[in-house]
């Protein structure tokens, strides 16, 4: 006789990633690698300004003539543009209703607190809609302008310059990337643990790795401001 | 040893609690956790007051049922179980507060006692191996490698307290999960329900309405049975491969 066979279907993959908690961290886990992976191209870039505003103004041209002539002018640009906006939203998305999950499990607070994890830990979901606030404010300012006072079109080097000859320019930058580098240190090693990368015997690489990306991120970035406000770029 | 305890008092689970201040004297260092609040029990008992209620079992510290925060702390300072916490572990004077697990997925029932049936339904969604019953098979017949062995054994160490819900910010309960996985994951016997059994138990997870793992970490460090960390990851890692291999048939 022939045992009974479990029949029920099980719902599709994708629709599996999205309703459970740990497909939603995984969803978490490759946008911010994503985003990660852009990041540390960005902060490599921005350095050139030490370089000058020929090299400079130069490099941010070739960004929009990438892949020529198969790609079209800009094409290339715009790619990476939408995976950047395609994973910045599914990190938000996944994060807001992680978080909103979250905090329903746990209605009643203790008594008597005592924060034990680590600053970084703690800071995740401010810290993120603190850099998200920030996207938002350093498009506006240096991509298309609009809050910049005096920006001119195709002359990023003099933009730059612009917005760190501002105490405000430069104090939101560097606090933004003062908590970027805070979201990286615990986000690069949760991605990895999320993924099912991390293990007993590699744990300290990763933890190591994901200090040195944060100190990196931050340092080269912060680098910028604090050029222009030492008057090494003008 | 004199103490002021501070202990979470709630009539019943639709009624709203508060902490009450009790004072409690000669109280012996060697006493464990449990036994001084049985201390202040026969005293409110004498008196003509309801006892705290609280869970509690073997007083061994391997049936998972004793439950309670001391000072923020699932099980208290020491890493074990309540009912292995002595009263050593304090100084004269100190006053402790003592609170039931805080999680939805845990209602109180009454005072100190929550209900961790969701534990149960979390196992039966897939923390099993489906074996046919009759004699005891030879052991031989399916061998274990010793690192195996051993692994599983690490994880089937879990009690099944909830310790790592009561101390996980998000009141999740990824390492009670993670352990019983892991446990069958590896072992030849659990082998043919390794898919199935790891995308059952999170939905079931998922349904009881405990949170998501932010690897805060709090959860490892509160475990009286030392389930490591690495387990959740090992479970994530589990998860997406059942994924992958679901979508396949």
């Amino acid at each position: 006789m022939a045992l009974a066979t479990r029949t029920d279907r099980r719902p599709s993959r994708a629709r599996t990633l999205w309703d459970s908690s740990v497909g939603k961290k995984t969803v978490m886990a490759v946008s911010g690698l994503i985003m990660l992976l852009y990041l540390v191209v960005h902060m490599i870039g921005n350095l050139k300004i030490y370089f000058g505003a020929g090299e400079f103004n130069h490099y941010a041209h070739w960004l929009r003539t990438v892949g020529e002539p198969f790609m079209h002018y800009e094409w290339t640009l715009w790619l990476v543009r939408i995976v950047l906006v395609v994973a910045v939203v599914a990190h938000a998305t996944s994060a807001y209703q992680l978080s909103r999950r979250d905090l329903r499990a746990r209605p009643v607070k203790y008594a008597h607190r005592r924060g034990r994890s680590s600053y970084a830990t703690r800071t995740m979901r401010w810290g993120g809609v603190i850099l998200g606030l920030f996207i938002v404010w350093h498009l506006l300012d240096l991509t298309t302008g609009t809050v910049h006072p005096g920006f001119q079109e195709g002359h990023p080097y003099q933009n730059v310059v612009g917005t760190f000859s501002t105490w405000y320019g430069d104090l939101i930058y560097i606090v933004a990337m003062l908590a970027l580098g805070l979201h990286v240190r615990h986000g690069f090693w949760s991605a990895a643990q999320t993924l099912g990368a991390g293990s007993r015997t590699r744990d300290r690489a990763l933890k190591a790795t994901a200090n040195i990306l944060a100190l990196l991120l931050t340092a080269g970035f912060i680098a910028v401001p604090v050029g222009v406000m030492t008057g090494v770029v003008s | 040893m004199r103490l002021t305890l501070r202990v979470w008092r709630q009539r019943a689970a639709d009624t709203d609690g508060a902490l009450s201040t009790y004072e409690v004297d000669d109280i012996s260092p060697d006493m464990s956790f449990l036994e001084m609040l049985d201390v202040l029990n026969e005293r409110l008992i004498l008196e003509g007051e309801d006892p705290v209620a609280f869970d509690h079992d073997c007083r061994e510290g391997i049936c998972g049922a004793c439950s309670l925060v001391i000072n923020g702390e699932a099980h208290g300072p020491e890493r074990t179980t309540t009912c292995q916490l002595h009263m050593r572990s304090f100084r004269d004077g100190d006053t402790i507060d003592v609170e039931p697990w805080r999680a939805a997925a845990f209602p109180v029932v009454k005072d100190l006692v929550v209900d961790r049936s969701a534990f149960d339904r979390i196992i039966q969604a897939g923390g099993y191996v489906s074996v046919p019953t009759g004699a005891a098979p030879e052991a031989h017949a399916t061998p274990v490698p010793k690192a195996d062995a051993d692994f599983a054994f690490e994880h089937a160490e879990c009690i099944g307290c909830g310790a790592c819900v009561a101390a996980c910010p998000n009141g999740a309960a990824m390492l009670f999960t993670s352990a019983k996985v892991n446990h069958l994951a590896v072992l030849p016997q659990g082998a043919p329900e390794r898919e199935t059994r790891v995308l059952d138990m999170v939905a079931q997870m998922d349904a009881e309405g405990f949170g998501g793992c932010t690897l805060a970490g709090e959860c490892a460090t509160a475990c009286p049975k030392g389930i490591p960390l690495v387990s959740i990851t090992g479970m994530n890692k589990e998860w997406l491969r059942a994924t992958r291999r679901a979508g396949k048939r």
